[in-house]
């Protein structure tokens, strides 16, 4: 999943490759109006059956092609990009052809006087293709996606680097628990959703819960993890467990039974304060229709929005069984027994 | 210290070998001081091809080949093995470690780029706070260096330890008429001087220079040049190609060098003048060989001729450099044409060098 693209708007090379792997773990298969995966796995409670969303967004941030000057190209955001972290970023255009090519950094002398020290805008950074102009101008057309080209790296004590680990770590970890889950028997029907537009609009939370008109979700996305720029409360240890979020986006009775259920099968959690939004589907699916009560977990990541996010497999691992039993234990008449501690 | 005879003159190629030697030489590490896996590939390369080789005491390789006509020149022909770099300075636990600079690199190229550690090529990355938990007001700031880590992964203190040095990850690859890898400043350089050694012409005595610690204040070719005592030198190395189109659409009049226009003849930089004599000659040779060349815009920036003119009495010396856009950073672009015509017209300035040329009058 690190290899592939899939920018917030055309996510279908990475939905393709997802819907490969959970093929073979549903029952349904199918794709939304706006792209979303959804994989339905059905439970054994009698019908009308409750059922859930598994939530994971798919897409990736990015960047887009604004112009061309003298075959090197100008460029905009897909997702939230710090433009620091662009020069000298090995990217692939997704033009007639997928084209490699660098972000530069023009030399200081020909840039406003302003970036002479300063980090220079993304309205004033090129893409090198190394073509000739004429050929650039063949193949690459205003609006065509640019994704990062850094290959996925094994770091030491069981950590993975690339782009797009937000929010494919989740992907991998909706997997798991739905590895998980062959083996078990749950009331709940299980839809497992990879979204689309997280990064830049929510249409994916906004749609297919709507579509499926879950009775809960579950939300799994990534969290900042503790590192070089990430200290204070908001971040959490890598490899050291999974974050459950409380706050406005996060049902109190699910994040009870989840917390709960973490500490009995002794699966740390690290408690991730969410004031305001979450900054996941669940800002999305929790207003859809009349309603849904969502939980949020977390998936400890370091540099998020960058070609080199880290996190850790056991992290992945700890979430997907987390969710498995989550699902597995939830009995029919679930909702109807929330009650509001008021 | 070894010696080879028996070595007659051959014609230097151009082609897929000579891609795949300079594909090995970017892929390799070797930041100033710390030379040696560069070093071995050069040796490895030219054993077979030298009347005397020698790694002097601070990591040069030294290459003599000798000519048999008479008035033979000693001629000195240097290229800088070293790259600009990281080195670990402090071990912060838990696989994250302190880095400084080695060379000249601009702090705004380093956050969010994979690196490699050691001669084991450890995999690490130097990351960014995310964005989510920047302000405005911090975006308009470069990330100092002292900020940033390399991290190797949880366990990776391990892994490396401090002194070791470490490079951008970057794998060379070949895009259209464009060489795109790190380092070639200049393992470009080192490449064509390989093949000059290998195809050495007998009219002179070539005194092939493989330097270290160019980037910091050409060292190493200070003390070549001593131990060489050269009658003149010619240094390989690339220079900026700023070529690109300015933010407001003006002429670009500070291109230095521009991709595609040939190799680029150094008429003055920061810590040279080139000799007089050896610029009309390599020109006169250029266009009589029919091969395109340019003149580097005078202006900064330096080569080994800084310090390898100033050795001794004085050597006349002059720098031939390929354009590159993007030195210094982790992915440099060059072109195959530029690197081939380089090599044509080095050949050829070699071959045709009149043993008389110092006579000349200077103007």
């Amino acid at each position: 999943m690190l290899s592939v693209s899939g920018l917030s708007g055309d996510e279908s090379p990475i939905a393709s490759l997802i819907q490969e792997a959970w093929k073979p773990l549903v029952n349904e298969i199918s794709l939304s109006r706006l792209g979303s995966l959804h994989g339905l796995r059905y439970g054994i409670a009698p019908l009308p059956r409750p059922r859930l969303i598994l939530s994971t967004h798919m897409d990736a941030i990015g960047l887009m092609v604004t112009g061309a000057v003298d075959g090197f190209l100008r460029i905009t955001e897909v997702g939230g990009v710090d433009a620091r972290i662009l020069p000298g970023q090995p990217v692939i255009i997704h033009g007639r052809v997928a084209l490699p090519g660098v972000v530069v950094q023009p030399p200081s002398r020909l840039l406003p006087e302003a970036y002479k020290d300063d980090p220079v805008g993304i309205e004033y950074l090129w893409v090198d293709t190394g073509l000739e102009p004429a050929d650039v101008a063949e193949k690459v057309r205003v609006g065509d996606q640019v994704s990062f080209a850094q290959v996925p790296i094994d770091l030491a004590g069981n950590a993975i680097c690339g782009h797009s680990l937000d929010n494919r770590a989740s992907v991998a970890a909706a997997t798991v628990c739905l590895q998980g889950l062959q083996q078990r028997a749950h009331a709940w029907d299980v839809w497992a959703v990879a979204s689309v537009q997280e990064e830049e609009t929510l249409g994916g939370a906004l749609t297919s819960p709507f579509e499926i008109r879950p009775d809960l979700a579950i939300v799994v996305d990534v969290t900042f993890a503790k590192g070089p720029g990430s200290s204070d409360y908001g971040a959490f240890p890598l490899g050291k467990g999974v974050s459950l979020g409380i706050g406005p986006n996060c049902h109190p009775a699910l994040y009870k039974t989840m917390k709960e259920l973490a500490e009995k099968l002794e699966i740390p959690i690290h408690i991730d304060v969410m004031p305001q939004m979450s900054g996941t589907d669940a800002m999305g699916i929790q207003i859809v229709a009349e309603g849904i009560p969502c939980v949020v977990l977390g998936i400890p990541l370091r540099y998020m929005h960058t070609p080199v996010e880290v996190v850790s497999l056991k992290d992945i691992e700890r979430s997907g069984r987390l969710m498995a039993e989550f699902i597995a234990q939830l009995e029919p008449d679930y909702i109807e027994k929330i009650t509001w501690d008021d | 210290m070894s010696m080879n005879s028996d070595l007659t003159p051959t014609h230097p190629e151009f082609g897929p070998e000579q891609v795949v030697l300079l594909e090995s030489l970017c892929n390799a590490s070797g930041v100033s001081g710390d030379e040696g896996e560069v070093r071995k590939i050069v040796l490895e390369q030219m054993r077979p091809f030298a009347h005397m080789l020698k790694v002097d005491a601070l990591g040069n390789v030294l290459v003599t080949r000798q000519g048999t006509g008479e008035n033979r020149l000693r001629v000195m022909v240097s290229a800088h093995m070293d790259e600009v770099g990281f080195m670990l300075v402090e071990d912060n636990d838990n696989g994250l470690f302190t880095f400084a600079k080695v060379g000249g690199i601009d702090v705004r190229h380093l956050s969010g780029k994979s690196i490699l550690v050691g001669c084991d090529h450890v995999p690490g990355v130097i990351g960014a706070k995310p964005i989510h938990l920047t302000t405005r007001e911090e975006r308009r700031h470069p990330i100092p260096i002292d900020a940033m880590r390399i991290d190797l992964g949880p366990e990776g203190s391990s892994k490396a330890k401090i002194g070791q040095h470490a490079v951008f990850a970057t794998r060379f690859q070949l895009s259209g008429p464009s060489l795109m890898a790190k380092a070639l400043d200049n393992r470009q350089g080192v490449a064509t001087l390989i093949e000059l050694v290998k195809h050495a012409p007998d009219n002179i005595d070539l005194l092939a220079a493989f330097t270290v610690q160019e980037e910091i204040g050409a060292r190493g070719a200070r003390v070549a040049a001593y131990a060489l005592n050269p009658d003149l030198a010619i240094v390989v190395d690339t220079t900026p190609a700023n070529d690109l189109p300015t933010w407001d659409g003006a002429e670009n009049t500070a291109y230095n060098t521009r991709l595609g226009a040939g190799p680029a003849v150094y008429l003055a930089d920061s810590s040279t003048l080139s000799d007089p004599r050896l610029v009309r000659y390599i020109m006169s040779t250029a266009e009589d060989e029919g091969i395109p060349y340019q003149l580097r815009q005078p202006g900064g920036g330096g080569t080994d001729a800084g310090t390898i003119h100033k050795q001794r009495m004085g050597i006349p010396s002059i720098s031939i450099s390929m354009p590159c856009r993007y030195l210094h950073t982790a992915i440099c672009v060059a072109r195959l044409e530029d690197w081939k015509n380089t090599l044509a017209l080095l050949q050829a300035v070699l071959k045709r060098l009149p043993g008389t040329i110092l006579l000349d009058p200077r103007q």
